[in-house]
C-alpha cells in the first residue's frame, strides 16, 4: 500500500504525459487529459500526505533491490508536503491553462510537457538517491526548456540560451559532486551517505563536495551571485508556464539544499552557516532592489522570487529546528502565493493589453474582482496580516531572533518593507492611476476557469493565514524529522543503523 | 594512470570553460558538450581505475573476484551520457533557432534583459 502511495505521484504525471502525447491532435482531449491528470495527482498527493502524517516516514525499494543498492523512494513529512503543494499548484495552473493557452500552444504540446515537468518535480521530492535526484532534475529541466522556448520569438530564444547554459552548468557541478562522493564513500543512497558522513573524518574530507552541491543547487534555487538567468527567462514564457516555473522550479533547488544540508552535511557545526547567512541576506537584498527598478509586471515578480528565496535559505542557514520549520512554512506559502501572482499577472495583461506598467491603469475601478485577486497574494507576499506571508515572516524572524542573527533579521525586515513598496507600485500603476493616453482597450471578459484557478489559490492563501497554527505544527514536525533523521534512516535502511 | 586521467579531466574542463567564456554561441554549445564529458571522465576517475579486471562473476561464485573494477560508475556515466546527449541535441536546435532569431553568433548582442 505504501509502495503504491509513493509511486502514484510519479506514475500519474507520466501516464498523463503519455496520454496527452497520444491525443496530440485534439485540443479538447489535451485539455481534458491535462486537468484530469492534475486532479488525480492532487488526490494521490493528499493520500500520501495523510499516510505520512499518520504512519511516519514511508519508503519503498524500487524493484525490490534492498537499500543502499537499489533506488529508494522515500517520503518524510517535508517531501509529502512538497508533493502536496506541487499537486495543488499543478491543478490550479492546469485549470488556468485550459483558458489561457491558445490552440497553437496546445499544438506544441503544452500539457504533455507540463506533466513531464510535474513528473520531474515530484520525482525529485520523493527520491532517496543522489544520482536519481540528478536524473529527476534533468527530466524537469528538459521539460522546462521546451515549455520556455516553444512559443518562439527572439526574446524567449535568446534568454532561453542563458537559461539552458546556466542550468546545464549547474547539472555539471551536481554530476561532478555525485561522482566524487561515490568515489569517496561508495554509496549514493542518501540515508546510507548520511551514516557514512557522520564519521568524523568523512565529513571533513567531503567538504569540496558540499561546496559543489551548494553551487549546483544555488544556481537552480537562484541564490545571490547565481540568479541572473531567472529574471531574464521567466517573463518571456507564457503566463501559465511562468506561473508554474515561478512556483515550483526554484523551490526544487531550495528543497535539495534543505535535504542535503540537513541530512548529509548538517549545518550546525561547520563554517557553512556564516556563508549561507551572508548569501541569504545578499539574495534578499539584491532581489528586492533589482525589482524596485523594474516597470514590467512579471519582471518585478521574477526579481521578487529571488528575494524570497533568500528568506527560505535564511531559515536553513540558522539551522535551529524552529528556523527549519519556518523555512518549510515559507516555502509552502511562497509556492502558492507566487504562482497566484503570476496567474493574476496574466489576467492583468489580458484586460490591460500588456504588462508594461506605464501603459496600464484604472483596473481598480473597472475590474474590482481582479483588484481583489491581485491584492490577496500581493499583500501576502509583502507580509500583511492575517495572510500566510505574515506568519511565514513572523515565524522566520522569531527564529532569527532566537538564534541571535540580528543583522539577518534586520535585512529581512527592510526587504519586507521594500517588497510592500514593489507590490504597491504595481497596485498604483495598474489599478489606481487613470488610464494613460496610449493605453490599449481591454478585452471584455475574463475566462471563468482562469479566474477560478486564481481565486482558489487566493482562498488557499487566506486559509493558510487563518490556519497558520496548524500548518506551523506540521512544519515543526517536518523540521523535527529533518533535525533528527533517525526515522528517515530507519525507514530507508530497515533496522540496520 | 589515475594521474593521466585526472590531467585529462583538467584539460577537458579547462577547454570547456574557455569555450563557454568566448562569447560566441556555437563555442558556448561546444563548451557545454565538453563540460558534460569532463564530468563523465571525473566520475570515471573518482570511481577508481582498475586495469584488466572486469567485474565478472566466476562460475559457481556469488560475487565478482576481489579487486575487480566497480561497474557502478560506468553505469552512472552511461546514464549521464544519454541525458547529456538528449540535452545537447535540444541545445543545438535551440542554438540554431536563437542564432536565426538573433541574427548573430555574438552572445553579447543578445542582451539578457530585453527592454
Amino acid at each position: 500500500m505504501s509502495g503504491l502511495l509513493l509511486v502514484a505521484p510519479i506514475l500519474i504525471p507520466l501516464v498523463a504525459a503519455i496520454a496527452g502525447a497520444l491525443g496530440w491532435g485534439s485540443a479538447r482531449l489535451q485539455r481534458t487529459i491535462g486537468v484530469t491528470g492534475a486532479g488525480f495527482l492532487m488526490i494521490a498527493a493528499s493520500a500520501l500526505f495523510a499516510e505520512v502524517q499518520h504512519a511516519g516516514v514511508l519508503a519503498v525499494q524500487v524493484g525490490g533491490w534492498a537499500a543502499p543498492y537499489g533506488i529508494t523512494l522515500v517520503a518524510d513529512l517535508l517531501a509529502a508536503l512538497m508533493v502536496l503543494v506541487t499537486a495543488l499548484v499543478g491543478l490550479a495552473v492546469a485549470v488556468y491553462a485550459t483558458a489561457e493557452i491558445d490552440e497553437s500552444s496546445l499544438a506544441r504540446g503544452f500539457f504533455p510537457f507540463f506533466h513531464v515537468l510535474l513528473l520531474g518535480v515530484c520525482g525529485a521530492f520523493l527520491t532517496g538517491d543522489l544520482f536519481n535526484l540528478y536524473v529527476w532534475f534533468e527530466v524537469m529541466l528538459l521539460a522546462s526548456f521546451v515549455l520556455l522556448v516553444s512559443r518562439g520569438g527572439r526574446e524567449a530564444l535568446t534568454s532561453g540560451i542563458a537559461y539552458v547554459t546556466l542550468n546545464l552548468l549547474s547539472s555539471a557541478f551536481f554530476l561532478a559532486a555525485v561522482g566524487i562522493l561515490y568515489g569517496k564513500l561508495g554509496s549514493l543512497n542518501l540515508a546510507d551517505l548520511a551514516i557514512k558522513l557522520s564519521a568524523p573524518d568523512a565529513a571533513e574530507a567531503s567538504r569540496p563536495v558540499a561546496m559543489l552541491l551548494l553551487v549546483a543547487f544555488g544556481i537552480k534555487a537562484g541564490l545571490f551571485p547565481l540568479f541572473f538567468w531567472l529574471p531574464a527567462a521567466y517573463p518571456t514564457a507564457g503566463f501559465a508556464v511562468s506561473a508554474v516555473f515561478a512556483g515550483l522550479l526554484t523551490k526544487v533547488g531550495v528543497y535539495a539544499l534543505i535535504r542535503v544540508f540537513t541530512l548529509l552535511f548538517p549545518i550546525g557545526d561547520g563554517q557553512l552557516a556564516p556563508l549561507l547567512l551572508a548569501v541569504s541576506a545578499a539574495t534578499m537584498a539584491s532581489g528586492v532592489l533589482a525589482a524596485a527598478s523594474q516597470a514590467h509586471v512579471r519582471r518585478i515578480l521574477s526579481f521578487h522570487i529571488v528575494s524570497q528565496i533568500g528568506y527560505m535559505v535564511l531559515g536553513l542557514a540558522l539551522a535551529t529546528p524552529s528556523a527549519l520549520a519556518s523555512a518549510i512554512f515559507y516555502v509552502l506559502h511562497h509556492i502558492v502565493t507566487k504562482t497566484n501572482l503570476f496567474l493574476v499577472g496574466g489576467l492583468i495583461a489580458r484586460v490591460g493589453g500588456g504588462e508594461d506598467l506605464a501603459r496600464l491603469g484604472a483596473l481598480g475601478s473597472r475590474r474590482v474582482g481582479l483588484a481583489v485577486l491581485f491584492a490577496v497574494p500581493a499583500l501576502s507576499l509583502a507580509g500583511a496580516p492575517p495572510l500566510s506571508g505574515f506568519f511565514a515572516k513572523l515565524y522566520l524572524l522569531r527564529a532569527g531572533l532566537e538564534a541571535e542573527a540580528f543583522a539577518a533579521v534586520g535585512v529581512a525586515l527592510a526587504v519586507g518593507l521594500l517588497t510592500l513598496f514593489s507590490m504597491s507600485k504595481i497596485w498604483m500603476e495598474a489599478f489606481w492611476k487613470p488610464v494613460p493616453e496610449e493605453g490599449r482597450r481591454c478585452e471584455r471578459n475574463l475566462p471563468l476557469a482562469a479566474v477560478g484557478a486564481s481565486a482558489a489559490l487566493a482562498v488557499v492563501t487566506i486559509v493558510l493565514g487563518f490556519g497558520a497554527e496548524s500548518l506551523w505544527s506540521v512544519a515543526e514536525a517536518a523540521a523535527r524529522q529533518l533535525h533528527e533523521p533517525d526515522a528517515y534512516l530507519r525507514a530507508v535502511l530497515g533496522s540496520r543503523p | 594512470m589515475t594521474l593521466l586521467v585526472a590531467c585529462a579531466v583538467g584539460v577537458v574542463y579547462g577547454a570547456s570553460l574557455l569555450l563557454l567564456l568566448r562569447g560566441s554561441l556555437w563555442q558556448l554549445l561546444l563548451g557545454l558538450a565538453l563540460l558534460s564529458h569532463g564530468a563523465h571522465l571525473l566520475i570515471f576517475a573518482a570511481g577508481g581505475l582498475v586495469l584488466g579486471a572486469p567485474p565478472l562473476v566466476p562460475e559457481g561464485a556469488l560475487r565478482p573476484l576481489e579487486g575487480s573494477a566497480d561497474p557502478l560508475p560506468q553505469a552512472l556515466i552511461l546514464t549521464a551520457i544519454v541525458i547529456a546527449f538528449a540535452v545537447l541535441a535540444f541545445a543545438l536546435v535551440l542554438g540554431l533557432c536563437a542564432g536565426e532569431a538573433g541574427g548573430t553568433d555574438e552572445l553579447d548582442a543578445y542582451g539578457g534583459e530585453p527592454g
